[in-house]
């Protein structure tokens, strides 16, 4: 006998309306017996089947390399490998923490990262809220497709663009040379490239980066505004008093995750442009390990510096999700208590 | 144009964006209005003049280019020779077919595995859910960095042709599973059950039920995957920087429009005989050349944005 969608029992006779089908638990959630583990997979085989591709390739290329994490603590030899290098104990290390070059980049990732964070930070706030306020939908989706744009183009691609625009044959320095003024150097100048990198971040991401806020600022509760004008308050009381408390959840999980990643500055923006203003404004911690790793081969090095980053990382956004609900935010995660 | 073909009852939890202004929201001043619309110009501004400006210098005769002194603003003396040329075979023309068949190739294999790999995900009490979950979710907080990924990657592809050092490696993207993950659970999930209970297996559920139903979130996910294989640059720099015959165009485009090398191919020797950087409308059409393809597809995916970056930023 073959089923028909009429043997199927309706909704009111199904002893568990909308549960999944494959449930093994009962309606008074205890687990129901006879079920083994056997049986379950043989059933699920097929899910299980179509998750193998992509885990094949998550161990090959996330877990190999982090069981590579040994090469910090190695002479790591090409021909050796992870398995029959010597191990060097913490000669990588010593040799990192008296290299001045590693401290210059440190510092530089450090500044960066406050650097983005005061002048970035507060960019895509202002401009959901910004764009929020206009009231015609049409021009509203007109700026939105139009400064989502650069966040799919290439660092490459965005450097030429600021080469072309601000370089020393770009256009604002033809501006400055027609109209009698010296040119000023912005691409090739290490005293202000702190600058140009995060202007050069603020153009490629800060448009894409008010989807999150403007999501926020739509689950506001419309009545609230009204309320509050209906109380008197102005336009910008109500941005005060009303957006800005609801989008604070938001606000908080991103500074947290900014935190958390402050010695992740960036690093192709690096790489390109390190030969144009030179290393000692443009070596980061990442540009670190790819320099004295690969390019130098000193593999070894080159993983100690990446370790360092990452138990630094760690304990960064550790700190930082404590800091998130000190101020009662959620954060990150919330342990169980 | 598949993508927008579904319509989905709009969700009444969330309010429909509002077009008028509210009768209790009082009327903006002069001043006021005209603050914002200024800053909003110049807002778009700051994206649309860099990109007028290298097309339009793309598309000058070296006349022009000459008159303006570098980028020209004004358009005068249009030419398309610097297409053309580009295009009319060697460095570019190779380059733009390795970076397109890259980039073809790369997405539709991200895609396979990613939609698979979310379909296989998506039953929350199926044998090895939460072990495999956890397997994926802690590559996102823990990496092996820099240096033992390249290790692990120089030393997989020695001796094989190195495209594929481009594509594997990157090839999963654990965040971009997640969001497919989340939206089958939520949005499909009636569907599947429904489905099933119709008899039809996981692979028939897959192909015929949740992939028609989640043309949004692929094409966003299809475009997250697209941009990645597109952009790529680091890659080529580590794994075969030296190898010009085999770059795509981004690493062309770094390396002689950016870095200023001469072109192999194009003609430009100074009077002193040493080769110089190709002329600037030439270097200006490989920049566009390089945003053509994200500019064409994007216009098709980008309404779907709010709904592929919220599901991943909002619900995790």
């Amino acid at each position: 006998m073959t089923i028909t969608r009429n043997d199927v029992p309706g909704p009111g006779t199904s002893p568990v309306p909308g549960r999944d089908a494959r449930d093994e638990r009962g309606q008074d959630g205890k687990k129901r017996a006879g079920i083994g583990w056997r049986v379950r997979l043989r059933r699920d085989r097929t899910l299980i089947f179509m998750t193998v591709p992509a885990l094949l390739l998550v161990l090959a290329f996330n877990y190999l390399p982090m069981f590579g994490t040994v090469t910090a603590f190695q002479y790591y030899d090409y021909i050796a490998g992870f398995f029959h290098s010597p191990w060097a104990g913490l000669d990588n290390f010593r040799q990192l923490f008296v290299d001045p070059a590693f401290w210059q980049a440190f510092e530089n990732t450090l500044v960066l990262s406050f650097v983005q964070l005061v002048l970035y930070f507060p960019v895509p706030i202002a401009l959901a809220i910004m764009l929020n306020s206009v009231l015609s939908s049409k021009v509203r989706s007109f700026v939105q497709a139009v400064v989502y744009l650069p966040h799919f183009f290439s660092w490459v691609l965005v450097i030429t663009l600021f080469q072309e625009m601000l370089g020393g044959a770009g256009v604002f320095n033809h501006f400055l040379t027609t109209h009698g003024m010296n040119t000023w150097g912005i691409m090739t100048d290490p005293g202000t490239f702190k600058y140009l990198v995060t202007a050069q971040a603020v153009w490629k991401e800060a448009g894409w980066g008010i989807i999150v806020f403007l999501a926020a600022i739509a689950a506001i509760d419309p009545t609230l505004y009204e309320a509050a004008a209906a109380d008197g308050a102005g336009r910008w009381r109500r941005m005060w008093h009303i957006t800005l408390p609801g989008m604070r959840g938001v606000i908080v999980l991103l500074l947290v995750l900014r935190l958390g990643s402050a010695l992740s500055v960036g690093f192709e923006q690096f790489i390109i442009q390190r030969y144009a203003v030179g290393s000692n404004a443009a070596e980061v911690l990442d540009t670190y390990s790819y320099y004295y790793g690969v390019v130098a081969n000193n593999f070894g090095l080159g993983a100690a510096a990446g370790l360092f980053k990452a138990v630094v990382s760690l304990v960064l956004i550790l700190a930082a999700n404590k800091l998130a609900h000190y101020f009662g935010e959620d954060g990150l995660y919330r342990g169980k208590s | 144009m598949t993508a927008t073909s579904f319509t989905r009852p709009r969700p009444s939890a969330r309010p429909r964006p509002r077009t008028g202004r509210p009768v209790w929201e009082e009327k903006p001043g002069v001043l006021g209005q005209l603050g914002k619309g200024l800053s909003l110009t110049v807002v778009v501004l700051l994206v649309v003049f860099p990109l007028w400006c290298v097309v339009i210098t793309s598309f000058s005769t070296q006349g022009s280019i000459n008159i303006a002194g570098g980028i020209v603003v004004v358009p005068h003396g249009l030419t398309l020779g610097a297409y053309s040329e580009m295009l009319s075979g060697g460095v570019v023309t190779r380059a733009m077919i390795i970076g397109l068949v890259l980039t073809a190739a790369g997405t539709l294999f991200s895609m396979a595995v990613s939609v698979t790999c979310a379909y296989g995900l998506s039953r929350q009490r199926s044998f090895g859910h939460r072990t495999i979950l956890m397997t994926f979710i802690v590559t996102m907080f823990f990496g092996g960095g820099l240096i033992p990924t390249f290790i692990v990657v120089a030393d997989i592809f020695s001796g094989y042709d190195q495209y594929w050092a481009l594509v594997l490696p990157g090839a999963v993207s654990v965040f971009n599973i997640l969001i497919i993950r989340a939206f089958y659970m939520n949005t499909a999930r009636d569907l599947i059950d429904a489905a099933r209970i119709d008899g039809a297996g996981d692979w028939r559920i897959l192909g015929s039920v949740v992939l028609p139903t989640s043309k949004a979130v692929s094409a966003v996910m299809a475009l997250f995957y697209g941009v990645g294989y597109w952009n790529s640059w680091f890659n080529v720099a580590l794994y075969m920087p030296t190898d010009s015959s085999k770059w795509p165009i981004q690493y062309v485009l770094y390396e002689y429009v950016n870095q200023g090398a001469a072109m192999p191919g194009v003609a430009a020797h100074d009077i002193a005989g040493h080769s110089q950087p190709a002329p600037l409308s030439l270097q200006m059409a490989v920049v566009v050349l390089t945003l053509v393809p994200i500019v064409i597809v994007y216009p098709f995916v980008q309404k779907h944005f709010a709904k592929g970056a919220l599901t991943g930023a909002i619900k995790g």
